[in-house]
Formats: structure tokens, sequence, C-alpha cells
């Protein structure tokens, strides 16, 4: 069997707990790409030094359970529905660091309308997104953001955009809308890319207390129960068909938004010198 | 203004905002819609001038969203519509009241065909909301400073019933300006207790965070139902005229209660023994007191414009001591409000005299058609 244990070489070289966390066990599953993404986050926010300002709204889906372990005041919402309970909060406590987390079914399906309007009106707080283009709770069903070809529970053959329709790339929809003031998509499924993620979070966190607008971080996760692929093979295969698709960069950044053809230059190059380094010896990190 | 009180000639809408504002509301989020529209635009005008915030939501599944927010952030905060916006923030209401949060809720009916919307729990699962329902102007202003402290005492949602005269009507009223006691609300999120270990989780679903005592699904729900049996023992309140010898009792709510009450005090002058009896709370409703009335009458006539939802909690508490006849029915105008040919005092004591007499009820009045 592959895919069901770790492989011989991999050691643990330490237990680093964040500490807005009040437990490091979770209820995900094996190779799920959430953790890291929560990491951080809540790492991004101890950095800026303003947890004991810090509102969180949690919508439905499998990082709903992390509501119970982020150490920070939480309001728990209906699918699809944070970004407006986030904005009566932040009109009420105008000082708090307020965010969202929601999952593709939850922000791009159920509450597409929500995330927009907030980012239109310029709502100066941060939506966090995780992509893993499939609802995992209910056990790996199609959602606006699966890409063509990819096999889930309804669709399963591979989704057959002449059938199921095309993904909505949202932070690209919403990197065009005026009131968005930073925008960015990571990712979760290197090293490099957690380090570069947790660099979007901070900011983006920092993009909202300096009050200029609203900010959006959408990161792409591993799902690979939800994908029907063995567990190692999570972060390959999201390289390969949703990263494919919904390609990693900051997609706006000072009022400029960045086309995918330029992200897709962009990390052909970071990648290029990674090689580069890690023949030269140096660091595999990507920057 | 002076004294203690201030009086001032407001429209209903208008006169609601005041009080909601005198009584601490800090916040408002909705959708337009009529009849609920004059009320957002008083909100949009007045909460500013005090400091708070009006949201014009994109919808009234935002407008509900908002107010949740600003509600768990520990304002006083309110939102509100028609039924059919109200249709649409179902979901929101049920989770807020499984969430515990003091929301209050401006149902601007276009008639009285929400009254099972209003008080069959909003949605779904086992919640129900207070239900206000004010007969004019003046009893608006007083409910909905009582829906504000209502809601803060019990940290259950409560709603005002209001309809189309009640939001257009011109009448004098009293202000309270005695300041409203805006009650502390240490479960509210502040933000102020990330990273201690002890910050704070509002769920609807009764979780609680690592380390802190978790009810779990199953005993939050009994204990919000437990909660709502105590409401329904404590809040209910009914307004009763002339029934200590009346034979026949009719039962109404809201603004129709009026014309209800008009043409009651006309029979009654004519010698008609005639009583009449108001639900001024729709949930819980004042059933012990409707069954004390009718239990010395000999029937209870149902007045009500809609095709029959009142009368399903008239015959409950009835319960068979008396004949239940419903004399309401469905009267609207050509644009589908609630102030048809029916709402006339002359055809209401018309009907209520045939069903005291045992006699058919004449037609229901015809409004008209298309405008």
């Amino acid at each position: 069997m592959t895919g069901t244990s770790p492989p011989a070489d991999v050691r643990r070289i330490g237990v680093a707990v964040p500490e807005l966390l009040l437990t490091g066990a979770h209820h995900m599953c094996p190779g799920c790409g959430e953790p890291l993404a929560v990491r951080g986050f809540l790492e991004a926010i101890q950095a800026l030094g303003v947890a004991r300002r810090t509102i969180a709204v949690a919508g439905i889906g499998c990082y709903t359970s992390f509501s119970m372990t982020t150490d920070v005041d939480l309001v728990q919402a209906l699918h699809g529905r944070a970004p407006s309970v986030a904005t009566g909060i932040k009109r009420v406590r105008p000082d708090a660091l307020v965010y969202t987390l929601q999952g593709d079914g939850d922000m791009v399906n159920e509450g597409l309308q929500e995330v927009l309007h907030t980012a239109a009106r310029g709502e100066r707080i941060t939506c966090i997104l995780l992509n893993n283009g499939v609802f995992g709770e209910t056990g790996g069903h199609m959602t606006a953001t699966t890409v063509p070809g990819q096999r889930t529970k309804n669709t399963l053959e591979g989704r057959d955009p002449t059938v199921h329709g095309h993904p909505i790339l949202i932070g690209d929809l919403i990197a065009r809308l005026d009131g968005a003031a930073y925008v960015a998509r990571g990712s979760v499924h290197t090293p490099g890319a957690v380090a570069r993620t947790t660099r979007m979070f901070r900011r983006a966190f920092e993009t909202q207390l300096s009050g200029s607008g609203f900010s959006f971080v959408e990161v792409v996760t591993m799902c690979p129960t939800g994908w029907f692929v063995p567990t190692l093979d999570g972060p390959t295969y999201l390289h390969d068909t949703l990263g494919a698709v919904h390609v990693m960069g900051e997609l706006k950044v000072d009022g400029r938004v960045r086309s995918t053809e330029e992200l897709r230059a962009e990390n052909a190059r970071a990648e290029a010198d990674a090689a580069r380094r890690l023949a030269a010896g140096g660091l595999d990190e990507v920057p | 203004m002076s004294g203690a009180v201030r009086r001032a000639l407001l429209e209903g809408s208008e006169a609601i905002v005041e009080a909601a504002v005198g009584a601490g509301c800090r916040f408002f989020a909705g959708y337009p819609m009529t009849p609920f529209t004059e009320l957002l635009e008083h909100f949009s005008r007045r909460l500013p001038e005090v400091g708070g915030v009006c949201m014009n939501a994109e919808s009234e599944l935002e407008a509900v969203g908002m107010a949740w927010g600003a509600v768990a952030a520990g304002a006083r905060a309110a939102t509100g519509s028609t039924g059919q916006g109200l249709s649409l923030m179902e979901e929101a209401l049920s989770e807020i009241t499984l969430a515990e949060l003091p929301l209050v809720t401006f149902l601007m009916a276009r008639g009285q065909q929400d009254y099972h919307q209003a008080t069959r729990g909003l949605g779904h699962g086992d919640t129900r909301h207070v239900v206000l329902a004010p007969v004019d102007v003046h009893e608006a202003v007083a409910h909905t400073r009582s829906a504000f402290e209502i809601a803060d005492a019990w940290r259950h949602p409560v709603m005002i019933y209001g309809d189309y005269l009640l939001a257009h009507t011109r009448e004098s009223v009293t202000l309270p300006t005695e300041p409203a006691v805006v009650p502390d609300r240490p479960w509210a999120v502040d933000g102020t207790l990330g990273g201690t270990g002890r910050s704070r989780l509002i769920s609807p679903l009764g979780f609680a965070k690592a380390g802190q005592h978790s009810p779990g699904i199953e005993a939050h729900q009994r204990a919000i139902a437990a909660k709502q049996e105590r409401i329904a023992a404590a809040e209910a309140r009914a307004d009763v005229g002339a029934c200590d010898d009346a034979e026949t009792i009719v039962v109404a709510y809201g603004t129709p209660a009026r014309f209800v009450r008009a043409a009651v005090a006309e029979l009654r002058r004519g010698g008609h023994r005639i009583g009449w009896f108001r639900p001024v709370t729709l949930w819980p409703f004042p059933g012990d007191a409707l069954a004390d009335a009718a239990g010395r009458a000999r029937r209870v006539l149902c007045f009500e414009l809609s095709a029959g939802q009142l009368v399903d909690d008239v015959r409950l508490a009835v319960l068979g001591a008396a004949p239940v006849v419903p004399i309401g029915g469905i009267s609207t105008d050509s644009s589908g409000f609630g102030v048809g040919r029916l709402l006339d005092t002359e055809v209401v004591a018309t009907r209520i005299l045939a069903a005291h007499r045992d006699e058919p009820l004449p037609p229901l009045p015809d409004s008209g058609g298309l405008p």
C-alpha cells in the first residue's frame, strides 16, 4: 500500500505549536493542507502582535473545527455567510482585526454574493479562502472551483465544462473590484509555498490594519481524501491540477492587478532560480 | 423636547426608529421593500447622528448576517423586512436563536399572512422568537423599547410584527427620553481575549473553545428549548375588553384589532354582549388568558386578514370549550397590501353580528382587480 504512512526517511525535527492554538490536535484527515494554512495565519497574527484585538468568523466546512482550537474570539457563522457577519463585527469594532475563514464550497458556491459585495464595499476585513476544489466534509463533491477533469463524487468522469461549467477563479474576480486593496493566492504544497503564504497573510492583515480596504488570501490546500488520491500524492496532485488553474501569486498589490500569465512567468522564474540554487547546494526553498 | 417625555406627530416607521435609537440600538442593516422601506430610510438618517451604523445590505441575507455580527460584537442591533424578505433571513434567524443572540427584528408585513412565519419558529429547528404585535403607533413605540429589553433579558431574539398601516400611519406619540440601560455583555466578542486561553466562541452548535465546558449539540438544544418554555411562561401578554359578560368574544391582533375594537364598541352600544381579546404577544400566545375568557362565552370569533393562521392558536387555546368561528379572510389592495375592503369597521361589525347571531357570514368584499 502506498500513501498510508510516512516514508521511511522522514524524521521529526521538533514540535512547534503556534501560540494561538489551544491544542495541536485536530480532526483533519492525513495529508490535509488546512492545518498548514491555519498555522500560517495564526503565526502572522502573532507576529503582528494583534492577538488581543482579533475577531474571527468561521464558515462551515472541515476547517470549522478550528473554531474550537484557535485562541482568538470567534463567531461561528452559516455556510457562505461569514463576510456579512464579519462586516457587522468590524463596523461595531473598527479597531479589531477581523478575518473570515471559509472554504471554496462555503465562499465560492453558497456565499459568492457575500464575498464579492464585501470586497466591492472595501470592507476593512480579511477573507481567507481554503480552496481544495472539493466539498471535503461531505466526502468529495464538486465545488465552483473544481478544475476541469477533476474527479469528484458527483463528477465521476471528471468535471466536464460542457456539462458542469467552468471553475470560478475567485481571486482574479475579487482583484478586479475597486474595494479590494490586497489579493493573493498561496498554497501549502511545499515548505516554500507555506512560507510564501504566511507572508501573504501578514501583508493582508497589514492592509486591513492600515485601513486601505478589503484584503483577501486564497490558499490552495491538499485534500487527498476528497480527491481520491494516495495521501502522499496530495502535494503533487495539487501542483499538477488545481495549482495549474488557480495559479499562486499576488494578484493585486497597491492597486495593480496582475494577470495569470504574469504570475505563471514569475513562478517559472522562481522555480528555475530555486533549482539552480539547489544544484549549487543552497536552500531548497522557493521564494 | 422637554421633561421626561417628548411628544411628536410621527409616521409609524419614524416613531419605531426613534424608539429604537432611544433604546440604545446602534446598528441596523436592511434591504428596501415596501412597507419596510421607510424604516431603513429613517435608520440610515438617524443612526449616524448618534454614532451608530446603518448598512444598506446587498440583500436580506447580508442584512441579517451583518446584524448577527453586530449583536455578537456587543451592540444593540436590529434588522427587518417584510414577510417575503424574512423568508430569506430564516436560516440565519434560526441559528441566531441557537447562538443566543439578542437580535431585534422588525417584520413590517404586507398584511397578516405572515403569522405562521413569525410564530412557528422562523426557519429550521426547535426555535421560537418572542413576537410583539402592536395595535397602533403609540404601542409600537413601547414595544420597540420592550423588544430590546426582553431580548437582552433572555439572550433571545425578539420580533415586532408591524404592517402596512402601522408603517405608514401618522399618530401623535410620546417618546421616552430616559436613557436606555444597556446591560453588560461579557459573552460578546470584542477581540480582547485572544492568546489568553480564555477566548470566546459564539456558536449556534453548543461548542466551546478547547479546555472550556462544551455542552455539545443535544444538551445545548435542550437548554434552548427549556429557556423557550420559561419565556413562554413569563412573557405572554394580552389586551382584553368587555369579556366579563360577553356571549361572543372576537380575537384579533395588530392594527386590524383596532377595527375590531371599534366595531365591538359600536355593537355594545347596540346592546349586544360582545367582547374582544387581543394577543399582544403572538409568541408566546396568551392561551391561558384566552381560555379563561372563552370559558364564559358561547362562541369565539377570529378576525384576521388571512386564510386562517391565528385561528390555529385560538383553537388550541379554546380547546373545544366554545365553537371557534373564523370571520376574516384574505383581503388586499391591488398591490397586495393587507388594506383591502375587509378592513372597514362597518364591514367587520356586520360580520361579527352575523356570527354572534349564528347566521351565515356575508361574502367577503371584493377589493377590486388590477390597478
